[in-house]
């Protein structure tokens, strides 16, 4: 936090990301419950399904690439709201805003430690949800990468809403407004990788794609994410 | 000015509401009668005069309504994306009234195509709603719209609410193109592009004229609406300013 | 003129239900965007005029 506050612009954008980072990290290892219930939120939402629809093994395995990718996607949209919130209610955000470092470099740290600590268990934690719904083993790998690298590019759109609900009271619904509709490229290629995958097709091609959505969101999405929280703030 | 030389006069102009009150005052009446010669000439063209489709039969005069509200809903978009970064950039009050003005016409006709289209797919694919990618990605068109309508209503400070507004609807237009072209490639059903300006249409010229007068006509109700809410926008945004007290003072 | 008689015009070959509602939800959503925002106008006017008035009165 010390290179956070410094007054001079002296300390290097990589030192500055790491200590986002770590700060971030280490705030969110302090309070389990928010880790922790993103990923419970996932395994039930994955569990309505066979109960709601049909527990047959050939029905789940055709339904399981889009029900893990809509979970997931879930689970996510319901972690967005805490990027920002603390730091905005506790004023930190416009310390940050005030400080001399840039915001696009704080805004990304941030973003990677949310998907550190929703979309990287949500990605380790899949296959299990694959055995539930009778994925075949083959297609676990497809489904796994296909998630480290979609829930990466969710965490970065999803944080765009974040930044321009924070200053809301009630942000919650309407991050979901605003953000699912920009979700769909992603859940489509997502989803698809894992159908691929189970069919045992080539998967470069659905990886490239997700990568170039993931490059593009890199590149782009810092702009859109320190914007609306500069207007969310500083009104 | 010097540096930004460049941008025509009537670009600053347009910046002050109240010269812009007055411009789209003069031009709301040949506008409103344009709109409703050429609504009024495509409709009757369209249902009585055109040539039936020889394998969808009558049913292809939806197309009409269907292929003009489809580009109106999308230019609409940009429009609101362009308005509200010009707002962004050169902080103008009046292109911030514009991107507000233009949400609920564009959610609505996005409204209308999809209806339109829905209608249409009853007698030609058989059911009231196909998956297909025009109409999924025009439904999406349909959420960001709303998206960004639900955001204006959200906030209470206009300025900001602008601000937001614009972020979103530029979001929303660098996404446009990924979200067509992934739902497009997800699923294809529809018929290739029925209306464009610069090939040669597909369709004979007596069916072609009338959607060309359809989508004329749409454009010209466009700005009418447009300039209507914009006008209501300025006048309730400067109410404190002494052009609009007189205003309000001579009714 | 496609059409013989009028009641050929109106059930367009069976699809006279799909191409007569789809234009009457066209029209209406076309009238409503034009009649909302007047009606809009008209209430702004009246409410910013109740304003003036009443600022008047207090001075």
């Amino acid at each position: 936090m010390a290179e956070l506050c410094t007054n001079s612009a002296e300390i290097s954008l990589g030192k500055l990301f790491s200590a986002v980072l770590r700060r971030d990290l280490l705030l969110s290892f302090r309070r389990k419950s928010d880790l922790v219930n993103p990923l419970i939120f996932f395994v039930m939402v994955a569990t309505l399904f066979p109960l709601g629809v049909s527990p047959e093994p050939n029905f789940l395995a055709d339904v399981a690439p889009g029900v893990v990718w809509v979970a997931a996607l879930l689970a996510t949209l319901l972690s967005l709201d805490g990027i920002f919130r603390s730091d905005y209610e506790d004023g930190t955000l416009e310390q940050v805003i005030l400080s001399p470092q840039p915001l696009m470099v704080v805004c990304l740290a941030k973003v990677m430690a949310h998907w550190m600590t929703t979309g990287l268990p949500l990605a380790l934690m899949s296959p299990l949800l694959g055995v539930m719904l009778f994925l075949p083993v083959s297609a676990m790998f497809g489904m796994v990468v296909s998630l480290l690298i979609g829930t990466l590019v969710l965490s970065l759109i999803g944080a765009i809403g974040a930044g321009l609900t924070v200053g809301l009271k009630r942000g919650g619904v309407l991050i979901s407004l605003l953000v699912l509709p920009l979700y769909i490229p992603v859940l489509i290629f997502g989803s698809g990788a894992v159908q691929a995958a189970v069919a045992g097709l080539p998967l470069e091609g659905y990886f490239a794609l997700l990568g170039a959505m993931l490059a593009l969101g890199m590149v782009l999405a810092p702009f859109a994410i320190s914007a609306s929280v500069r207007i969310s703030v500083s009104g | 000015m010097a540096g930004s030389s460049w941008l025509p006069r009537w670009f600053y102009q347009l910046a002050s509401p109240r010269w812009c009150y007055d411009i789209t005052g003069k031009l709301l009446p040949s506008f409103f009668i344009a709109a409703i010669l050429l609504l009024i000439v495509g409709v009757v063209w369209a249902l009585a005069f055109a040539p039936p489709d020889y394998q969808q039969g009558n049913s292809f005069r939806i197309m009409y309504l269907h292929v003009p509200s489809a580009i109106l809903a999308q230019s609409c978009y940009m429009l609101m994306a362009i308005a509200g970064v010009v707002g962004l950039i050169w902080k103008i009050k009046v292109a911030d009234m514009v991107a507000y003005a233009c949400a609920p016409i564009g959610a609505s006709i996005a409204v209308m195509a999809l209806a339109t289209g829905a209608i249409w797919g009853k007698p030609t694919w058989g059911s009231w709603w196909v998956w297909d990618a025009r109409l999924t990605s025009m439904l999406i068109l349909l959420f960001l719209y709303m998206g960004v309508m639900a955001l204006y209503a959200a906030m209470d400070n206009e300025s900001m609410a602008a601000k937001a507004a614009s972020v979103l609807s530029l979001v929303g237009l660098v996404n446009i193109p990924i979200i067509k072209y992934s739902v497009e490639w997800w699923n294809t059903l529809h018929q290739p592009a029925t209306f464009t300006l610069t090939e040669k249409p597909a369709m004979p010229i007596e069916m072609w004229l009338p959607l060309l007068v359809m989508v004329v006509g749409f454009y010209c109700f466009f700005s009418v609406s447009l300039m209507l809410r914009l006008r209501n926008e300025i006048i309730r945004r400067e109410r404190r300013s002494g052009w609009v007290r007189e205003l309000v003072a001579s009714k | 003129m496609q059409f013989e008689t009028m009641s050929e015009f109106i059930t367009m070959d069976g699809h006279g239900l799909y191409v007569w509602l789809s234009y009457g939800i066209g029209l209406s959503i076309i009238i409503g965007n034009l009649v909302l925002p007047l009606f809009k106008r008209k209430e702004l006017i009246k409410s910013l005029a109740r304003r003036l008035r009443r600022e008047n009165n207090t001075q």
